[in-house]
């Protein structure tokens, strides 16, 4: 893979005041049943954070509230200093205007676990999209950077194929590639790896670890013990809308503390 | 012989054609020479130009009525929900007979057509003002409520509500992944809407869009009830009477769809291919079958018809 800078700040160092993402006291509810009981977490910039949890736990839940695809019932989450989705005013919440979400948006990047690629578009239009409709970028110098991001996920053969024509492991690189395009500080990977035949796992992995070493903040959905205990810096164990434990992902997985956390990793591992 | 079945059924039909030949070729009452004499004639030329005008301009609103309407439907407020529901319901329950001739006679509702603040000589008597009056513009109805915009109107208003119910099922049959993944790059409602959605959707859109592209060339000769006289049938119609030569102008009409609507099929034909680019197994199987015959070592641009 080609060397290829992509952290958020110009100058390849990641801003050291505050945490790149902070959450208090999160709810949701949907209908009558409470999905997140009150989540607090941290993630400083350049950290990798993995979340960890059994399904119906809530973690793609709280994944999605960081960049307001969920609307939260109570508490706060902030991004970069940034309050999500609302305006504080005089003590009081208010909801932000469609187009703010959108702009905060812009500097989240998210990956999902169907890919959800635009299927209408070839490979190379999917990733020059969004930074030509939004950053007004020119063509030309959005589809250099594409190409070079293509090329970093190795796929730098494949601009001009539909999403249909790609194997599972080649349309999630895509979509890495495609957030990665409107140059975020910060990413939010939903379960990337569980929609994929086995054999394609690694070669996302691959590309998710080399991203983690450039210094981008990541906050992972996965069930990899194994990519956790090797690329993350931090690991959240969530089940039933609550933090269990968290700390080095190393330390959780060899000496977890809490019941859940020992009964799910004997599940898993 | 192998297919017994099949060479029975070739030769019943093989019958049935020269029948029908014979028919044509040998029943006076066809009278072909007269026929297309008449069919090419500047009044019947004129009123197909009329039909075709109308048919486009009725689409036209009707499909971007339409995709207004189903915006609404699928909308957060419940007051724009509300309002295209009923105007579905309303459009749909009226038969299109009956909305031409009803457009045809508005004008008797108003012998002007005026807008501005409503019921205001009764606000201004109130306030005691005679015949107070807050009309921000108006047009002469009977000039305009007639002929040719009655029935572009009646045909196009109803073509909306049909059409709003094909995008609406449209939109619905996208992935709702899609709208996620293009919300979460930045995009606004109205771009992921726009850039993602409709394209897609217009899969599901075009085919059933052309149905009622086709329907509508057929429901252009109801105009003749607005009264509008430069339309298709109308005119062939009239011809008919006049020479009592009926038939021979039903059969000229009849050509004359079978003509509009083939070249209706050909352009629907080019944007189902437009719009299902990268769509589904179709263009997955040409890359593999491509891929194959390279593989074969056979030119690879000859596979599938491409």
């Amino acid at each position: 893979m080609t060397e290829l800078t992509v952290s958020a700040s110009p100058d390849g160092t990641a801003a050291v005041s505050g945490p790149m993402v902070r959450a208090e006291q999160v709810h949701k509810s949907f209908g009558s049943i409470e999905v997140l009981k009150g989540i607090d977490m941290k993630v400083r910039a350049g950290e990798v954070c993995c979340l960890l949890g059994p399904s119906g736990s809530g973690k793609s839940t709280f994944l999605r509230c960081i960049n307001h695809l969920e609307k939260i019932n109570a508490g706060r989450i902030w991004v970069d200093g940034d309050l999500i989705g609302y305006r504080e005013r005089g003590g009081k919440l208010h909801e932000m205007r469609e187009k703010d979400v959108a702009a905060q948006r812009r500097a989240i990047g998210m990956v999902f676990q169907r890919f959800n690629l635009f299927p209408h578009m070839t490979v190379l239009q999917n990733v020059v999209e969004a930074p030509v409709l939004l950053r007004r970028v020119k063509k030309a110098e959005a589809r250099d950077r594409a190409a070079q991001l293509l090329e970093r996920v190795g796929l730098g053969d494949k601009l001009g194929a539909y999403p249909g024509q790609l194997s599972g492991g080649q349309q999630q690189r895509v979509a890495i590639a495609r957030a990665l395009a409107m140059r975020p500080k910060l990413m939010l990977f939903d379960e990337p790896t569980s929609a994929l035949d086995p054999e394609l796992v690694g070669e996302v992995l691959d590309v998710m670890k080399d991203l983690a070493r450039d210094g981008m903040t990541m906050i992972v959905v996965t069930h990899e013990i194994g990519f956790a205990r090797e690329v993350g810096d931090h690991l959240v164990f969530m089940d039933g809308g609550v933090v269990v434990e968290q700390g080095d992902p190393r330390e959780v997985i060899a000496n977890p503390r809490h019941d859940r956390t020992r009964a799910f990793l004997a599940k898993v591992l | 012989m192998r297919h017994p079945g099949r060479w029975v059924a070739i030769a019943v039909i093989g019958v049935l054609v020269a029948m029908f030949v014979h028919l044509l070729v040998t029943n006076k009452a066809f009278n072909w020479s007269f026929m297309v004499d008449e069919m090419f004639r500047p009044p019947v030329v004129e009123g197909l130009r009329g039909s075709i005008a109308l048919l486009v301009t009725s689409m036209l609103i009707g499909i971007g009525l339409g995709v207004v309407l189903a915006i609404m439907r699928l909308s957060e407020n419940p007051i724009l929900r509300g309002v295209a529901w009923a105007y579905t319901w309303f459009f749909r329950a009226v038969p299109r007979l009956v909305l031409v001739i009803l457009f045809g006679n508005l004008g008797i509702l108003w012998a002007r057509i005026e807008f501005g603040l409503p019921f205001d000589r009764q606000i201004g008597a109130l306030f005691g003002v005679d015949d107070f009056q807050a009309r921000l513009f108006g047009f002469s109805a009977l000039e305009i409520l007639s002929g040719f915009v009655a029935g572009m109107l009646a045909l196009g208003l109803s073509e909306a509500a049909y059409m709003a119910e094909i995008v609406r099922a449209g939109i619905q049959s996208v992935d709702e992944g899609q709208t996620e993944a293009a919300q979460a790059l930045g995009l606004t409602r109205a771009q992921v809407l726009r850039r993602i959605v409709l394209p897609q959707a217009m899969r599901v859109i075009v085919p059933p869009t052309g149905n009622e592209t086709i329907a509508m060339l057929k429901d252009t000769s109801l105009v003749a009830f607005v009264p509008v006289s430069t339309e298709l049938f109308f005119q062939l119609r009239a011809v008919g009477s006049r020479t009592f030569q009926v038939f021979p102008m039903l059969v000229a009409a009849t050509l004359w769809y079978l003509l509009v609507t083939s070249v209706l099929l050909v352009g629907q034909y080019y944007l189902e291919r437009h719009f299902s680019k990268g769509a589904g197994r179709s263009g997955r199987a040409r890359t593999t079958l491509r891929g194959i015959a390279a593989e074969n070592g056979g030119t690879t641009g000859k596979v599938a018809g491409t």
